[in-house]
């Protein structure tokens, strides 16, 4: 309770309201007002999750800090909130990049500022709505509406190629999203008329149906993570997107994908899981291998940390279709990991963005004879996507090798080549843009981080080395929720 | 006493006729500038009607005039819709048709008589007279595209209007001939007990009911009867076009009702598996068509076709659940249309239609505000949550998937995100692409507020749209069920 409030619904709707208020500060004379109401929002909106990490029993798997109100009663639709080990953090995660966003725009964005940052605001309770619905219909409603500030923001300040971008980022989610609603429907009418997502975990399906569910939850949370071969948005959206925009992409559209796997694909269709666990293992193992090859070959920046991500993201759904504790943590502590250094590699792209407009790797060299603290930040980051032990990364990619390596020593092998492919494309672009002669005269005029941005970047570099060093209170709060998903991923639901 | 008992069930369209009659004769005594006044009338006449439907509902179903005529929950609350509804119509044409010179009489009394039709259709309980109610709006709507008189293209719209009508209309008639023919009554409820008894000349019944089918299909507008849709829609003076494409549609969903349901119900296995091909051919052809369109009226009305066929999804499912969705469907589709046509209207100026889909260019610089609500109601019609549109969508897949239909389901969703790049591109016109003019939007506080209330009641629907949802279902349920 905050105030004699729920504390997940004022994550949910406290950034809604104010990014309302921002809104309605109107046009950019109001431009200054809008930045700071969206600050306080954010940095509201981050302090009352709090809450759900201190007072978070780490000793059961059950659904913490419940709500549960009628909705809709004729479809018996509840506005039932709730979260547990692997929906808790996200949260979290999702809240303080909010702030992150709204630093990171606070200069750069100089056209409708009061659009932009109602827009990430609304879209950070949109998100928290999305973890913490226990109500397939409320999952449901927060899973699209989510779409509607990002297809604003790719289209509105995105780059020149942007409409092509947002209109294929919307259109392929919808796609999903949109099969996914008919097998909820089907769901629905197999229990006998409920949408809690409990519910569903329990009731007994046929092989067939299972496997028709499977492969709707597969469209709407495969392209959303995004896996091979349904990731082609990814690059477009990310490009065009403007930095919060990519940012909040690569840190949390794409950790909403992996996360239904966890809550609906794999206990409400076990059976069927388990059957296509080769397929889905197959298809990460593409992301992986492939994927780093094509990042590989990138000459825009942004494209080529987005590849990063598809080959990352593989090793979350790697990490969760080998069912074991080892992959499944790993999996969760690599898209937390995942989140941090994505982002922090988007900003950082960002902050050259800024100042050259450019991201075509060849247009830089010798970064780092202008600007010393930046391509230090970058080096740290750089080095955390490539997995190097003691930043974050590494823990989440060692422990999904360490549960592939139980289950089949060649899904290790491939799954470990990102160790030298991931290295391999993050420190040669790193390479070409930081060190090296400086060729382009634009170059020799840049500009050092200024304070906002060291702020910004000294924050995730705290949170990048933190989780990287000390990552027990992370895993601990996963433990007891994941153990418990495992006993239900074992267990066969088909009918008897 | 016997005549009260017929009267009261009526009593609502009984007071619309008289004002109708008295509107018509002291419209001819005002001025041409003092047609506020019969405004202002009308308004008062839908209010009335809105008070005598409520002041005169009885529970459960009554019958007047030998069965003719029927008062039940559902025929009540589609009545109350489309008081809403046309009043709605009014007040976002009144500028529009000001500004066009056809702010008159003529205009207004034909909406009321428009609108008696329909309320003798939603009540109607015999052949004849839902036939009655169909000519009434028929006529009414052939002289209102038609009433401006020196368009060429309007004239036109109404000339193919008014002979696929009447081959419509014919098509009905020859179809209502035929069951006469082989069950011997008119009389819904009698047709259906007929049938049930068993009917000797079964390809009279069934050419009977291929006929009725048709000339649904051509009022409804559904594919292969849609030809005369987009022409009308794009012909029509915008407030026609807001009229023929919102309030009718209820009053067709009461037909299908009357029709299929209540008449032909033991015939539900053969006149489904026409409708599932008329629905999907209607989302393919809507759909894939609204993408080629550059007039945003034309659009509309593919995009129409499209939402006709979806409806019909519910009626195929052939369960009350989805009845109650189809009836939902049809409201929201009506307030969702409303608004649509209504910002073109809001948009368009004297000399100036903006009913091209370049009008609706960078509407976010112009004005913030009714490109919000624009959104809004494109993602309604698109269906994607928060809005109403989705739980429109939503409560009539669940009926189809309910009765086993679940290849249809994927059909219709399949279908409904091509829908949804056209609606996008809607707001990708006007958020992310410059404004093509930049002359200033000037709304009436009237339109303004109720474009707003449009606009966010989509999405106030979309929050909580459990109360609209139970209306529907329990006034389909009770006047259904009952028989």
């Amino acid at each position: 309770m905050i105030f004699g409030l729920p504390v997940i619904s004022v994550t949910i709707w406290l950034p809604i309201v104010f990014g309302i208020l921002v809104l309605a500060t109107g046009d950019d004379k109001n431009a200054p007002l809008a930045r700071i109401l969206a600050l306080v929002g954010s940095v509201l909106g981050f302090l009352v999750t709090l809450p759900l990490y201190s007072g978070f029993d780490i000793t059961t798997s059950n659904m913490q800090f419940v709500e549960l109100h009628d909705w809709i009663t004729r479809f018996n639709i509840h506005y039932n909130l709730g979260v547990d080990g692997i929906s808790m953090l996200f949260i979290l995660l999702n809240s303080f990049f909010t702030v992150i966003v709204v630093l990171a725009g606070w200069k750069v964005i100089e056209k409708r500022v009061a659009q932009y940052m109602a827009a990430f605001l609304v879209m950070s309770g949109i998100v928290n709505g999305v973890f913490a619905a226990m109500d397939a219909i409320l999952f449901y409603v927060f899973w699209e509406a989510m779409l509607i500030p990002m297809f604003i923001i790719i289209g509105v300040w995105g780059g020149p190629n942007r409409i092509y971008a947002t209109m294929k980022f919307f259109l392929y989610t919808l796609l999903g999203s949109l099969l996914m609603l008919v097998a909820l429907i089907y769901l629905y009418n197999l229990t006998g008329g409920s949408f809690a997502i409990i519910d569903f975990h329990l009731v007994a399906i046929p092989m067939s149906a299972q496997i028709l569910i499977f492969i709707a939850f597969f469209f709407a949370f495969a392209v959303k993570v995004p896996m091979f071969p349904v990731h082609t948005w990814l690059p477009d959206a990310h490009v065009e997107a403007p930095t919060g925009g990519s940012v909040v992409l690569a840190a949390l559209m794409l950790k909403v994908g992996a996360y239904g796997f966890l809550r609906f694909s794999m206990p409400i269709t076990p059976d069927a899981s388990h059957k296509l666990a080769g397929v889905m293992i197959g298809l990460s193992l593409i992301a992986i291998v492939y994927i780093g090859l094509v990042a590989l070959m990138q000459s825009d920046m942004k494209k080529l940390v987005a590849y990063s991500s598809i080959s990352h993201m593989g090793f979350v759904t790697l990490g969760l279709f080998i069912f074991n504790a080892y992959g499944m943590e790993g999996a969760l502590l690599q898209m937390l990991s995942h989140g941090f250094v994505a982002g922090a590699l988007f900003l950082c792209i960002g902050v050259l963005y800024d100042r050259m407009h450019s991201r075509q790797i060849a247009d830089y060299g010798g970064v780092v004879n202008k600007m010393p603290v930046f391509a230090a930040f970058f080096m740290l980051f750089a080095m955390a996507n490539s997995g190097l032990p003691g930043t974050s990364a590494f823990v989440g990619e060692f422990m999904v090798v360490m549960g592939a390596i139980k289950v089949n020593f060649w899904y290790a092998f491939a799954a470990a080549t990102t160790l030298i492919f991931g290295a391999a494309y993050t420190l040669w672009m790193y390479k070409r843009v930081i060190f090296g002669a400086v060729t382009n005269h634009h170059v020799s005029e840049l500009t050092d981080l200024n304070a906002r941005e060291v702020l910004i970047m000294t924050i995730l570099a705290v949170c990048v080395l933190g989780m990287g060093l000390y990552p027990l209170p992370f895993s601990d709060i996963l433990h007891a929720s994941v153990n418990d998903l495992l006993v239900h991923v074992a267990h066969s639901k088909l009918p008897l | 006493m016997n005549l009260m008992a017929n009267l009261i069930p009526a009593a609502a369209e009984i007071f619309l006729l008289v004002m109708v009659c008295f509107i018509l004769i002291a419209d001819l005594m005002l001025t041409k500038s003092s047609k506020i006044v019969t405004y202002m009338l009308v308004q008062l006449t839908l209010l009335g009607c809105s008070l005598i439907t409520v002041g005169t509902h009885q529970p459960g179903v009554v019958y007047a005039f030998h069965n003719m005529y029927v008062d039940d929950l559902m025929s009540d609350v589609l009545k109350m819709l489309s008081y809403l509804g046309m009043s709605m119509v009014l007040i976002y044409s009144r500028q529009y048709l000001m500004l066009r010179g056809l702010f008159t009489g003529e205009f207004m009394v034909l909406a009321l008589f428009a609108l008696l039709g329909m309320n003798v259709m939603i009540s109607a309980n015999h052949f004849l007279t839902l036939y009655l109610g169909l000519e009434l709006l028929s006529l009414s709507m052939y002289a209102m595209v038609a009433l401006q008189r020196d368009s060429a293209i309007a004239t036109e719209a109404a000339m193919k209007y008014f002979v696929l009508g009447a081959l419509a209309s014919g098509l009905l008639l020859y179809g209502m001939s035929m069951l006469y023919g082989a069950t011997g009554t008119l009389e819904l409820g009698a047709m259906s007990d007929a049938i049930k008894h068993g009917v000797h000349n079964k390809s009279l019944l069934a050419f009977g009911l291929v006929f009725i089918v048709s000339g649904l299909s051509f009022k409804l507008g559904v594919v292969p009867f849609h030809m005369w849709v987009p022409d009308v829609y794009h012909g029509a003076p915008t407030a026609v076009t807001m009229l023929i494409g919102s309030v009718p549609k209820l009053a067709a969903f009461a037909f299908v009702m009357r029709i299929l349901v209540e008449g032909l119900q033991p015939l539900v296995q053969d006149w489904s598996g026409m409708l599932i091909i008329l629905a999907i051919s209607s989302m393919a052809l809507g759909n894939l068509s609204a993408i080629a369109q550059t007039n945003i009226k034309r659009m509309f009305a593919y995009s129409t076709i499209t939402h006709m066929g979806f409806l019909l999804l519910g009626v195929i499912s052939g369960g009350i659940e989805g009845y109650g969705a189809s009836m939902f469907y049809a409201v929201v589709y009506m307030l969702m249309s409303l608004g649509a046509f209504g910002m073109i209207m809001l948009l368009s100026r004297a000399g100036f239609e903006a009913d091209t889909l370049d009008d609706f260019k960078g509407l976010n610089q112009r004005s913030p505000w009714l490109a919000f609500m624009m959104m809004l109601l494109m993602l309604s019609m698109a269906g994607i949550p928060p809005t109403v549109g989705f739980y429109a969508k939503f409560s009539l897949l669940n009926s189809i998937i309910q009765t086993g239909h679940t290849w249809l389901a994927i059909v219709a969703v399949l279908f409904s995100l091509i829908g949804a790049f056209y609606y996008l591109r809607v707001i990708k016109l006007m958020y992310f692409d410059a404004p093509e003019s930049h002359a200033p939007i000037s709304v009436g506080s009237d339109t303004g507020l109720l474009i707003s209330i449009n606009g966010l009641g989509m999405l106030f629907l979309g929050l909580m749209p459990g109360a609209l949802m139970s209306v529907c279902a329990v006034s389909v349920q009770q006047s259904l069920l009952l028989h």
